[in-house]
Parts: structure tokens; sequence; C-alpha cells
């Protein structure tokens, strides 16, 4: 292995150097360091940026701007951040969370990418240094986009749950992950729902026909019914070591049911 | 290759040494400076073996490149023991036969060192949180937690 690390002050020097052949950003280094070490060699110019303000957390007025250098460990701990913390906290162990930023689990294919599904719940904003853009159609461009992402942004949910399913515990990589962020109405019915899946498709996707079932609906066992039935729409769950995509199929419902009603 | 300097503290001495640009952490320690307590079982981030402390922090050292590290302060197990006296966490293992075939000991007392400074007295889950990122072949992990439990015992009453 042989790699020539690049560092740069300015994102915008580091998004010029990333123009040349066999460049890669470094973020945490947890897949791209990992991939080296197994011999791709595909990389041979590891590109960063040391601008402070990718390892900022900006919390006002309902809304959050998280640095694509936080890492998971930073999110976990931080005051201000309490609902995120548990999926911040689904990711690897104490080690991976202390070097895994946000900017790298955007990135991160199938199964990994746990933090990435609760920002796809989110509705979050994905910003480069030529604005932002909504993290769905970032998600779509990923393997092609070569620029450098600095921040993500959001509003500050009420009601944000999320679940990661996995075999070993308390550390373990996805059977699947699930995020939603609800709003109900004063009746208790559901007034929005957006619902994120990870490893039901090579990247995190939203369950469209789930939200739209539980639209009006109440969080209960047969108000949850047609949106679990319909939970699996669109998905095309990863095949691994871990599950196969049946099994991750079948019990997609089971765990966004513990979910909704939990 | 490119050669670069990289300096940094281990263990309270500085080191400076030309390495090849990219070398990872783990190999800068073992095959530069000749710290080999750091092993390197998976390069993969998975097994834990390689874990250091770095300002602070539990990371892994075959996941870090060395360049990277410039001015910080790196903790390894082979700077635990002080003239001769082993570390709690080094006596603890050995009493609860906590190590076996000793490859992952290192990795996990690491792991356990900084538990123990931020959490000086730990639950059994938070021991069990702080090793999850570490794997053991030999002992079924009961004997590395009790361990952990105990260390943390000694020095609560050390400090009373
Ligand atoms: C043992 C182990 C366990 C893991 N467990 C989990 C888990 O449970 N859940 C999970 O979600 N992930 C897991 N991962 C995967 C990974 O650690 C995380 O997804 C992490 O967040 C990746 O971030 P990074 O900063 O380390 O990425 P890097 O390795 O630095 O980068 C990954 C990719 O993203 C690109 N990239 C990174 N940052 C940016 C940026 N700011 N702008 C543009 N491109 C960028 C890189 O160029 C690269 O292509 C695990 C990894 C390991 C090794
Ligand atoms: S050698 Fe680093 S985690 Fe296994
Ligand atoms: S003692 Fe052998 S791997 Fe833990």
């Amino acid at each position: 292995m042989a790699l020539a690390l690049q560092t740069f002050a300015t994102v915008k020097d580091a998004n010029a150097a990333l123009k040349s052949a066999g460049t890669r950003y470094l973020g945490g280094g947890t897949l791209v360091v990992r991939a080296a070490n197994e011999g791709d060699v595909s990389v041979s110019s590891p590109v960063r940026s040391t601008d402070p303000a990718l390892s900022a957390i900006e919390v006002g007025g309902g809304k959050v701007r998280i640095g694509a250098s936080v890492t998971m460990a930073e999110i976990a701990r931080h005051p201000e951040l309490g609902p995120l913390a548990k999926a911040a906290r689904a990711v690897g162990g104490p080690a991976i969370r202390n070097m895994a930023t946000v900017g790298g689990n955007l990135f991160a294919p199938a199964p990994y990418g746990d933090f990435a599904v609760a920002l796809l719940a989110l509705d979050a904003a994905v910003g480069t240094d030529n604005g932002e853009m909504p993290i769905e159609t970032f998600l779509v461009g990923r393997d092609d986009s070569r620029a450098i992402v600095t921040s993500v942004s959001f509003t500050k949910p009420d009601n944000f749950r999320f679940l990661k399913v996995s075999r070993v515990k308390p550390k373990g990589v996805s059977v699947l992950s699930i995020a939603v962020v609800l709003e109900q109405a004063g009746d208790g019915t559901v007034s929005s729902a957006r619902i994120a899946l990870g490893c039901m498709a090579d990247r995190p996707m939203r369950a469209k026909a789930a939200e739209k079932a539980l639209l009006g609906r109440t969080l209960d066992p047969d108000g949850i019914a047609p949106a679990l039935a319909a939970a699996s729409e669109g998905t095309a769950p990863i095949t691994d070591p871990i599950a196969s995509a049946w099994y991750r199929a079948e019990v997609l419902p089971v765990h966004l049911g513990r979910l909704l009603l939990g | 290759m490119t050669k670069v300097p990289v300096q940094f503290t281990l263990n309270g001495s500085e080191k400076a040494e030309f390495i090849d640009s990219g070398t990872t952490l783990l190999n800068a320690l073992r095959d530069k400076i000749g710290d080999t307590s750091p092993k390197g079982g998976c390069h993969q981030g998975t097994c834990g073996a390689c874990s250091v402390i770095i300002d602070g922090e539990l990371r892994l050292s075959c996941l870090t490149l060395a360049e990277t590290c410039n001015g910080a302060t790196i903790t390894t197990t082979s700077g635990l023991a002080e003239g001769g006296v082993l570390h709690p966490l080094q006596r603890a293992f050995l009493d609860t036969f906590a190590t076996q075939c000793g490859f992952c000991t290192p990795g996990m007392i690491m792991a356990a060192k900084v538990l123990l400074d931020h959490t000086p007295n730990p639950s059994r889950e938070d021991v069990v949180e702080a090793l999850s990122g570490n794997i053991c072949r030999c002992t079924g992990y009961e004997p590395i937690i009790q361990a952990v439990l105990s260390a943390a015992r000694a020095n609560s009453q050390n400090a009373a």
C-alpha cells in the first residue's frame, strides 16, 4: 500500500485537488483506509481538509447544522442532540464512533449508513461548496459525486424514533435500521410521516407507501396495519452474511410495527 | 515513495520519525518506533487488537494514518506499567485469568482504560459496551469483564 496523503486548510483547495485521478476524500478513514489495507489500489492519494467549519455543530432556532467531519461520538455526547444520540451510538463500537464521520456515513454502502438513515428521515439538507441539496437527491447521485460534503442541516424534530436491528449485542452490523419522524394532530392521528430504511436497498431509502398509508391513522395495531402491509413496497434488500434479502423483507414490518407502537 | 515527518508524544516521550506517506499508525508504531504492544489482527477495524488512545480517545491504529497524528498524545499498553509495577488493569487481567493467548489483551486494556478514565465506577453494562469493539477468541469475555470491574474497585479503594 502506498498512499500519499494531501492535507488542505480549506475545502476549496481540497475540492480542487480532488479533480486529479487516484484521489479520494478522507473523512475518518474507517472505510477508505480499510479498503487500502485490503489491497484496493483505486485510491493512491487521499485528500483531507482541516477546515474548522467541518468540525462544528450549531444548534439554534429549532435548526441543527452538523459539519461533515463531526464524529458519531461527538453527536452521541452533544447535550442538545439527545434524540439523535441513539442513531449515532448505533454505528460500530466505541473506537469506530470516535473516527466515523457524518460525511463518511452518507457515502457508506449497505449494511452501513445507519446515521444516514436517520438523516433521511429528518429530510436533511446536504451542503457542499456549491450550496445545499435534499438528502434524497444527494443519495441518488452520490456514486458520481466528487464534491466534498461540508455539512448536514435539518429542523430539530419533536418526534424522532430510531431502531437498529443487529444480531450481535451491543454492537453489530445492521440487519436493518429504521428512522421515523412523525407529526400527530390533536386527536392523535398522524398528520405527517417520514420513514427511512437502511439495508432495504443498496443505500438508505424512504418507505413512501408506508408513509402514505399512515396518514390520518392512529398509532395502534389496527391503525398502523396498512402501513406495515405497504412497508416493503419498492424495497430491494441486500443479501450479505448477516441476513438474506428474504429475511430482511420478512422482518421489516415486525420491527417497523414495534417502532411505531413503542 | 514520499517520506513525511511525524512527531508525537508516545507514552510520555517525544517521537519524531520520517515515514512513508500513507503508513498506518499501527505499522509506524510497530515497525518504525518499535512499540509492538498494539497488535494487527484484521487491519479492517473489526477486531480492536490495534486499539490505542489518541488525545484521550480510543482509536483504531490500523485505520489511522500516522501523519494525521502530528502533535498528538498517544498512549499504548506498553506505556502503562511504571517502574516495573503493573497498572491496576494489567494486574487485574492477570489475577482474573482474563488473558490466554494474549493477542487481544493490549486492545482490551486500552478500551478498558478509556472507560475507567471517564467512568471510574462502571456498571457491567458500561464495561460490555466499552469492550464491544474488541474481539477475544479465547476467554469467552467473562474473565475480561470481571478484570475491568475488579480494576475499577481496586482504583476506588486506592482513591479512598
Ligand atoms: C468495524 C466497522 C464497523 C462499522 N460499523 C458500522 C455501523 O454499525 N454502522 C454504520 O453506519 N457504519 C459502520 N461502519 C462503516 C463506517 O465506519 C461508517 O459508515 C462511517 O461513518 C464512515 O465514515 P468515515 O469518516 O470513516 O468515512 P471514510 O472512510 O473517511 O470515507 C468513506 C467514503 O465517504 C467519502 N467521504 C467521507 N467524507 C466525505 C465528505 N465530507 N465529502 C465527500 N465525501 C466524503 C470518502 O471519499 C469515501 O468514499 C463500520 C466500519 C467498520 C470498519
Ligand atoms: S487490527 Fe485494527 S481493528 Fe483489527
Ligand atoms: S486472549 Fe486470546 S484472543 Fe483474547
